[in-house]
């Protein structure tokens, strides 16, 4: 139904033409689900917006053909690719929220499609736009009709997209990232509806992802791309039991999934065993009754509602949960950036949450407790080169300066594999992964004993997820930090983690061991999340050698 | 809705404190200024014993809160004391003359928007074609010609080298009468007389200081429209519609374009605001009996109870200005109203 040859995309830039697409071919049967699998960077997206011809100004499609029921996509005029899209191929997107106009009722934007590629008429366009709700299975869709994007949920707004991307029955669906921001089980629930409805009505389907996890359970047949191109394809299962291609041996290996280690992560020539931390018996963090209430417009909001645990030193607790579980409050809090409504966080037996927030900055123990943010860009000041921002820290809390911090630096770079010609460089040079490092050595800076971890690798691609969780294990046995590694991925938690800790409506559901807690869950909803979870196929790889942690 | 009328509501009731504010700052400040009003009320011929006796009519040898609430007082009943340099109450003197700023700056306000707006837009959907470039020429030509010289340019070759427009005096050519007055507004108000003749008359002496006013304005309004498209455009919700295959016309007015409004009515506040106060220059070049050369004048002749009546006149009008603003930021946008407080 849809093939492509040779097809090729660039970019006009400033220093001159760069292709982003280098000569790829593909083919696509009718009730197909294809899943284009890359890291960032591949063109995996730019190959979908260049077949919809939505490519932003500046970029072009420079070779090739895309033949879609005799038609040649590549050279079809704007006219006619106005009436394709939409009508015969539509497309859904990442972050849902921001993909639908923030104001215009959903239901009016609806109309819009419906009425453009006349399936609805004046009269008869509500109808039809509740129609097209139910058709995504939205509860109530007549009141949904009128709402705006910010009051739905990021799951509902991708059923919204979806129902957008539905309404005039195309034979092709393109799902670019559908699922990234989305929680778990929302993941799944949309992952379902999309399989389950492309199936009902016969539709092709292409799923573009970084996830190799999601794209094996729901795709039929995978694309690895890197750098503009196709490096191998093939049948899910087949591609995870037996990657022919050096690269979809790497991505294979740094998907977590059950019955790997941290190290099975990394590519085979890097593997080095893995140092032993043992968490001692000693609590370094105690958690009593913590309560965070927030006032609210409609009466107060139970953010976290009183929860106990304690961290041994040494240990690396996971703490997990869906958006608005808690989770990010309840690490806020234990980092002393948010106060308390009630309740003790004692660390070192000192009831560090009786000194308010603003006022534990130039408390000794400021040090002794540190952070690596979730976005590794934004958690950066642009205007600081990485040697400024790692110094930063040690500037305000040590007497370090001249040569002796100058060589603090170094050592704090090459502990994290940071080389050290980076260190003068600026955020905007640096890669994702130089970036994360460059946050875990500013956070480690100080010596701290207790480092608080929010989804550090949420960002990253899963090469360099596997590298940044890697590194964040040899520093722990390293330094004899304890972690408190906040996350939604469960696969990644149970890597990282000796103990679980599971939230959901602010409070704690399940606690417990990790090993325990992920093969034997107690909780229904600890089950449910674990059930959500993308389950690649178990890798029949020979080379998994390194003992599980 | 509810919490959108509330929001509305709520918004409203801001307004009573910052005009009090305004009330008690302009008391102070006039009471600050050297001088002594009694001095300048009693005129030039007076002794020491009428100047007393002005001082206590005019209440200024009680304590300044008694002053102050006299002065309230005086504003509630709408007397706000009378000018000197015209003799007449200076709420008269504002009713005559705040329609004419008022009718010159909006006019230009609109010329200004018509065609700012759609250069704006054109600027941004062909970014670096010629239109881009022309939109930075007009841009950087606004804002680097003071209104005095633009102004006086365009009488230069409009009325003496060309002979197109009228004489640059006053609102209306003095062959002509004024429409009975309604609004005060000489275009509205000719064509609620029914005289086509005065409107045209009208328009042709409003032409040129719209036009200098005009060309100071739409500088930054062309601008933010133009980033503001340009944002709107590059923004995931612009994918989705043209993934959708909608219209050309839908994604860049329906989607873009009202997305892109809210910034443009900022400045466009902003743009209002500074005009009405800036426009004494163009008001001085074309003899136009608007606010701000009453306002000027006032100051040169220590005038107080006129500069009073300027600055509550002013403050007002902002106030109301900021007000409409606000209250079309939630027409324009939905999320106003629940997540601001």
């Amino acid at each position: 139904m849809l093939s492509i040859k040779d097809f090729a995309v660039s970019f006009r830039t400033r220093r001159g033409e760069v292709e982003a697409v280098r000569g790829i071919s593909l083919d696509l049967a009718t009730g197909e689900t294809l899943g284009i699998v890359g890291e960032s960077g591949s063109g995996k997206s730019v190959t979908s917006y260049a077949l919809m011809r939505i490519l932003d100004a500046g970029g072009r499609i420079k070779a090739g053909s895309a033949t879609f029921d005799g038609r040649d996509l590549a050279q079809a005029a704007e006219r006619d690719m106005q009436a394709i899209r939409g009508r015969e191929i539509s497309m859904i997107f990442q972050n849902p929220r921001a993909a639908l106009n923030p104001i215009r009722k959903v239901g009016h934007q609806l109309e819009d499609v419906l009425r453009r590629h006349g399936r609805a008429t004046r009269a008869n366009a509500r109808a039809k736009a509740i129609e097209a709700l139910e058709a995504v299975r939205i509860r109530d869709a007549e009141a949904r009709y009128d709402a705006y994007p910010f009051e739905l949920s990021g799951g509902m707004c991708q059923r919204v997209v979806f129902a957008i991307a539905l309404a005039c029955g195309p034979r092709l669906l393109i799902a670019d990232e559908p699922t990234t921001g989305l929680d778990i089980t929302t993941q799944k629930a949309v992952m379902d509806l999309v399989r389950d409805l492309t199936r009902d009505r016969g539709m092709s389907s292409i799923l573009i992802t970084h996830d190799l996890g999601l794209a094996a359970e729901y795709c039929d047949r995978l694309a690895v791309m890197k750098d503009g191109k196709i490096v191998e394809t093939g049948p899910a299962a087949a591609l995870f039991a037996d990657p022919r291609h050096p690269y979809t041996r790497k991505l294979v290996d740094a998907t977590p999934r059950p019955g790997a280690g941290l190290r099975d992560l990394l590519p085979v020539e890097t593997r080095t065993p893995l140092a032993d931390h043992a968490p001692g018996d000693r609590a370094l963090v105690q958690v009593r009754d913590l309560v965070k209430t927030y006032p609210g417009k409609s009466g107060p909001v139970h953010a976290v509602k009183g929860i106990s645990f304690t961290i041994r030193e040494g240990q690396s607790v996971g703490l997990v949960g869906e958006s608005g579980c808690g989770k990010s409050t309840t690490s806020s809090m234990l980092v002393r950036l948010l106060d308390r409504t009630s309740g003790d966080i004692l660390f070192d037996g000192f009831d560090i949450a009786a000194i308010p927030a603003d006022r534990f900055v130039r408390d000794a123990r400021r040090s002794q407790i540190q952070m690596v943010f979730q976005d590794a860009t934004d958690s950066l000041n642009p205007r600081h080169s990485a040697r400024q921002t790692i110094a930063d820290p040690i500037l305000r809390m040590s007497d370090l300066r001249g040569t002796a911090l100058t060589a603090r630096i170094e050592e704090l770079a090459t502990l994290c594999g940071l080389p050290l010609p980076l260190l003068d460089r600026f955020p905007h040079q640096l890669s994702g992964g130089q970036k994360a490092r460059v946050g875990i050595a500013r956070a480690i800076a100080l010596d701290p004993k207790f480092l608080i971890l929010d989804e550090p690798t949420a960002a990253l691609d899963v090469s360099i997820q596997a590298v940044v969780l890697n590194l964040l294990a040899d520093l722990r046995a390293r330094l004899g930090m304890t972690y408190l590694f906040v996350s939604h991925d469960l696969n990644v938690v149970r890597l990282l983690c000796d103990h679980v800790i599971v939230m959901q409506g602010g409070e704690i559901v399940e606690q417990g061991p990790a090993a325990r807690v992920m093969d034997a869950p107690r909780h229904l909803y600890t089950r449910t999340l674990l059930a959500a979870a993308p389950r690649p196929p178990a890798a029949i790889a020979p080379a998994t050698t390194s003992a599980a942690e | 809705m509810a919490g959108r009328v509330r929001a509305i509501g709520l918004r409203l009731a801001q307004t009573v404190p910052v005009i009090i504010g305004v009330i008690v700052i302009s008391f102070i400040l006039t009471r600050a200024l050297p001088g002594d009003p009694a001095v300048y009320f009693a005129g030039a011929m007076a002794d020491e014993q009428s100047i007393q006796q002005v001082r206590e009519t005019l209440g200024l040898d009680k304590p300044l809160v008694a002053q102050f609430f006299l002065y309230v007082g005086d504003l509630l009943q709408g007397d706000l004391g009378r000018s000197i340099s015209t003799g007449q109450p200076v709420l008269t003197d504002l009713a005559m003359r705040l329609p004419a700023s008022l009718e010159l700056t909006l006019s230009a306000l609109v010329l200004s928007c018509i065609i700012a707006i759609p250069l704006g837009v054109l600027a941004a959907v062909r970014q670096g074609s010629w239109i881009d470039h022309l939109c930075r020429v007009l841009v950087t030509a606004g804002v680097s010609l003071p209104t005095f010289f633009t102004g006086i340019l365009l009488v230069y070759v409009f009325y003496y080298l060309l002979g197109w427009a009228p004489s640059p005096l006053g609102r209306l050519d003095f062959i002509y009468f004024e429409p009975p007055r309604v609004t005060g507004f000489y275009l509205i108000d000719s064509l609620i007389a029914g005289d086509l003749e005065t409107f045209a008359a009208t328009l042709r002496q409003l032409a040129l200081p719209t036009i200098t006013l005009a060309l100071f304005t739409l500088a930054p309004i062309a601008r933010m429209t133009r980033a503001a498209m340009l944002q709107a455009l590059s923004s995931d919700y612009i994918r989705t519609a043209r993934a959708a295959g909608l219209s050309r016309g839908k994604i860049l007015f329906g989607y873009g374009l009202r997305n892109a409004l809210l910034p443009v009515v900022t400045t466009l506040g902003m743009v209002f605001s500074f005009v009405l106060g800036a426009n004494v220059l163009v008001e001085k070049v074309f003899a136009w009996p608007g606010i701000g050369s009453y306002a000027v004048e006032a100051l040169v002749a220590s005038d107080y109870a006129a500069v009073q009546g300027f600055v509550l006149a002013m403050a007002f009008l902002f106030v109301t200005l900021n007000l409409i603003i606000d209250l079309s930021y939630a027409l324009i946008d939905p999320r106003i109203g629940f997540d601001t407080k």
